[in-house]
């Protein structure tokens, strides 16, 4: 936004009524700001931190845990932010992110900046003051690893940008942990996992029928850099290596029977997926609509929610009020 | 008597202050909710100083 879009003073050639009004009118709503943030990346964060707190084997109390699970997601849009500031020259080209507040000229790029950088310290700060220091330094290494390692350095410069990134949105439920017990754990550590190699095969489906927009935008992905037969190799590569961490979740302290049954099926639909998209060709693909990739998109994402909301069943059962 | 006539670039800034507004306010809300919370589980404390008192901790029954 600018002020040069409008004039206040009765003195100036232009008034207040004489500004175009309606879609042209480049203002930002308070609902740009916010778009600024991902909301929708944030609603899986606050998800997977809330999933770490509350299976974690610590109580906390429900204010300071609210208050935790905020900062948590602040800190995620903060970097969302930051994102949006450093990428908006791709963001202008690919048609999926083209309405984004930057590239669509409702929020200029320096202010995306400010309101990252503004917001990342006060996450981090409050969420060192609501619970610990672990995880507000988790929290501040997630924020650095999304915005400088994964957007700044890896995005433009290596097809293996997506394996690594993958890391930044893999951190919210160890933070989530770290807030309950101070401490990080084997159970922390394969929920990050469970992200962690979920997100290769999830983002690398969504490449194969998105194919123009990274192609345009000249993001080695690596549909782009290695070619699509390749690429259906790393999906049922990157999804066998998920299985033992989703299974072997199931066997600690987070873990139990509902869990392991339900993991059981998902990873079994998962790689009976993967293992359908390995056995085609572009020619099949092409012919279908990428009908088989799309169906393992959308299954990519209830695997990840059902998994965690299992760990959610396994705690309420074990809770006192919960258990028989 | 109008002074000056609403404009879609108002009402987006009304919004807009409005936002930022109610966001400081339900921070403040939470700082304010963060402090009691700390202050009121935190343990045998004086208010003044947050300087743990032991003789404040209930006395031990029986020992040796």
């Amino acid at each position: 936004m600018s002020d040069a879009t409008i004039n206040h003073g009765g003195t100036g050639p232009r008034n207040a009524a004489s500004v175009p009004a309606g879609p042209g009118v480049k203002e930002a709503g308070f609902g740009d700001y916010v778009a600024l943030l991902k909301p929708r990346v944030m609603s899986l964060v606050v998800f997977t931190a809330l999933v770490g707190l509350l299976v974690a084997p610590v109580g906390v109390h429900p204010f300071v845990g609210m208050s935790a699970i905020l900062f948590i997601a602040l800190g995620a849009g903060a970097s969302g932010a930051l994102n949006m500031w450093w990428d908006a020259d791709i963001d202008a080209v690919m048609k999926r992110t083209q309405g984004r507040p930057v590239p669509a000229g409702l929020v200029e790029p320096g202010e995306a900046l400010a309101v990252g950088l503004a917001l990342s310290g006060i996450a981090v700060v409050m969420l060192a003051l609501a619970s610990n220091l672990l995880a507000a330094g988790l929290l501040a290494f997630t924020i650095f690893f999304y915005a400088v390692v994964y957007s700044m350095w890896l995005k433009r410069s290596t097809p293996q940008n997506i394996v690594i990134g993958g890391a930044a949105g893999a951190f919210p439920p160890m933070i989530g942990w770290a807030v309950a017990t101070g401490g990080v754990g084997i159970e922390s550590l394969l929920m990050f996992a469970i992200i962690f190699m979920w997100t290769p095969p999830h983002f690398w489906a969504l490449a194969l029928f998105m194919k123009e927009d990274y192609h345009k935008a000249g993001v080695p992905m690596l549909t782009v850099t290695h070619g699509r037969p390749a690429t259906r190799t790393h999906i049922l590569v990157y999804t066998v290596l998920l299985v033992p961490f989703a299974i072997g979740a199931g066997f600690t302290s987070i873990g139990g029977p509902v869990y392991l049954a339900l993991s059981a099926m998902l990873n079994l639909g998962f790689l009976i997926g993967a293992w359908r998209i390995w056995r085609r060709d572009e020619a099949m693909a092409e012919a279908d609509g990428y009908r088989v990739e799309k169906q393992v998109f959308r299954f990519s994402l209830y695997y990840l929610f059902l998994h965690f909301a299992a760990f959610l069943v396994e705690a309420a059962l074990r809770s006192p009020a919960g258990g028989v | 008597m109008s002074f000056r006539t609403e404009h879609e670039i108002h009402r987006r800034r009304f919004g807009r202050n409005l936002g930022v507004g109610l966001t400081l306010v339900a921070f403040i809300a939470i700082v304010f909710g963060l402090t009691v919370v700390k202050v009121t589980n935190v343990g045998p404390i004086q208010g003044f100083d947050h300087v743990v008192r032991p003789e404040l901790m209930p006395a031990e029954e029986g020992g040796n």
